[in-house]
């Protein structure tokens, strides 16, 4: 089975990505650019690395963007399958939900009306679990959002490690956040992963923090050698 | 010993994490557990559990629909049985029932119409079926939505359908199928 991976370049795409490629044959990324920075379904910090995630990977991207107006977003969505459908005759969609019946749901009918299948292989991954096994699986994660209190900026640009996951799950317990951000607390970025043939070297970031919350964004960045 | 049966269309498939992993998340805590795929169930092992759950499968998987002479031990057997989503279509298809179009996805209202051990009153559900079951001999209704039928009770046996999945938002109706007195 020829598969498309819905791709934000965060930890849940990227280890979706690779649990669907020891199974089926993945043939491409595809990946929805919101201009909406409130969109529940899109948006991440970093979207536009995902043009040297998928050259790391050596896969190509179907890119669409989409002004972010909520029914629209997925109007786009659907034109970006149809558009991964024809270039790469794909028979199925793979996606990164782990909880969100609300983006799942929505995933699965677009693809109903497509006649293509939907994969969610992560669905209902304990969260722990999920963080514990992209670091035993050497995935070099950064935490390129917090969104939520009492996470500060001194968690931007941060390496997902043993020491973080247990002050994320100290948190979890005070103050209930996900530990994984299925709530929206985190956003991340994959910088090496290994399905990647080389790893992405941050030469330019910056720091935009508003009050509770921002993001790491990344300015320029490069492919270099593993 | 509860027995998973996997649905999906082939053994270790990539839907085996949706559909089957999180019923396992929920059982080991409370029962020893083991799991196999329909194509591998050997009738005369059966005695050897003490309860069976079918597993559902993705929306474009009709495998077991396709191979209902795979069940044939679901007559059987005089284990509690519960069949989940196309467990319970395919479960329908052993008893000579006719399954007929329904399409839900998403988080759906549940009726509950006739008093059982497993579910109870108004509730909210994750459905995600292009089948349903038509109103049946062998079967009692336990539960509508608006649409179609959501949850079944063979009137002599102890097996169970549900077209939901409780795996996903009311996992304490497998807490209460794992309970079950036989």
């Amino acid at each position: 089975m020829r598969l498309g991976v819905l791709f934000s370049g965060g930890k849940d795409s990227t280890l979706a990505l690779h649990l669907a490629a020891e199974k089926e044959e993945v043939a491409c990324l595809i990946t929805v650019v919101s201009k909406n920075k409130e969109s529940y379904m899109f948006h991440t910090p970093n979207i536009d690395v995902t043009v040297l995630q998928a050259e790391a990977l050596g896969l190509p991207l179907v890119s669409v963007v989409t002004e972010g107006k909520k029914e629209e977003e997925l109007a786009d969505l659907e034109k970006a399958i149809i558009d991964a459908k024809s270039k790469f005759q794909i028979d199925g969609v793979v996606t990164g939900a782990v909880e969100s019946v609300y983006q799942a749901s929505r995933i699965q009918r677009i693809c109903n009306k497509l006649d293509v299948w939907s994969f969610n292989p992560l669905w209902k991954y304990d969260q722990n679990a999920l963080l514990e096994t992209l670091v035993e699986k050497s995935f070099k994660v950064i935490i390129s959002g917090v969104f939520a209190y009492p996470l500060d900026e001194k968690w931007l640009g941060k390496q997902i490690d043993a020491s973080v996951i247990a002050r994320l799950v100290d948190l979890q317990s005070q103050y209930g956040i996900s530990p994984s951000g299925e709530g929206g607390e985190i956003e991340t970025t994959v910088l090496e992963a290994p399905l990647y043939k080389k790893r992405i070297e941050i030469l330019n970031s910056a720091v935009d923090w508003r009050g509770n919350c921002g993001v790491f964004l990344i300015k320029q960045a490069r492919l270099v050698l593993k | 010993m509860i027995l998973i049966v996997d649905m999906n269309w082939k053994r270790n498939s990539l839907a085996f994490n949706e559909f089957v992993s999180p019923i396992v998340s929920v059982i080991q805590p409370l029962e020893e557990y083991k799991v196999k795929h329909f194509l591998d169930i050997e009738p005369s092992e059966l005695n050897g559990y003490s309860k069976i759950l079918l597993s559902g499968t993705a929306l474009k998987d009709h495998a077991t629909l396709k191979q209902v002479d795979k069940f044939g031990w679901v007559k059987m057997c005089d284990k509690p049985i519960l069949g989940i989503c196309a467990g319970m279509q395919t479960i329908s298809l052993v008893f000579n029932e006719s399954l007929v179009n329904c399409l839900q996805i998403g988080m759906t209202e549940i009726k509950t119409l006739e008093e059982n051990p497993l579910i109870q009153g108004d509730f909210k559900a994750y459905t995600l079926h292009n089948y349903s079951v038509e109103a049946t001999k062998t079967f009692e209704v336990l539960a509508k939505s608006a649409k179609c039928i959501q949850a079944i009770k063979h009137k002599q046996k102890n097996i169970y359908g549900v077209l939901f999945h409780p795996e996903v938002r009311n996992q304490d109706i497998l807490k209460k199928f794992i309970q079950l007195n036989q």
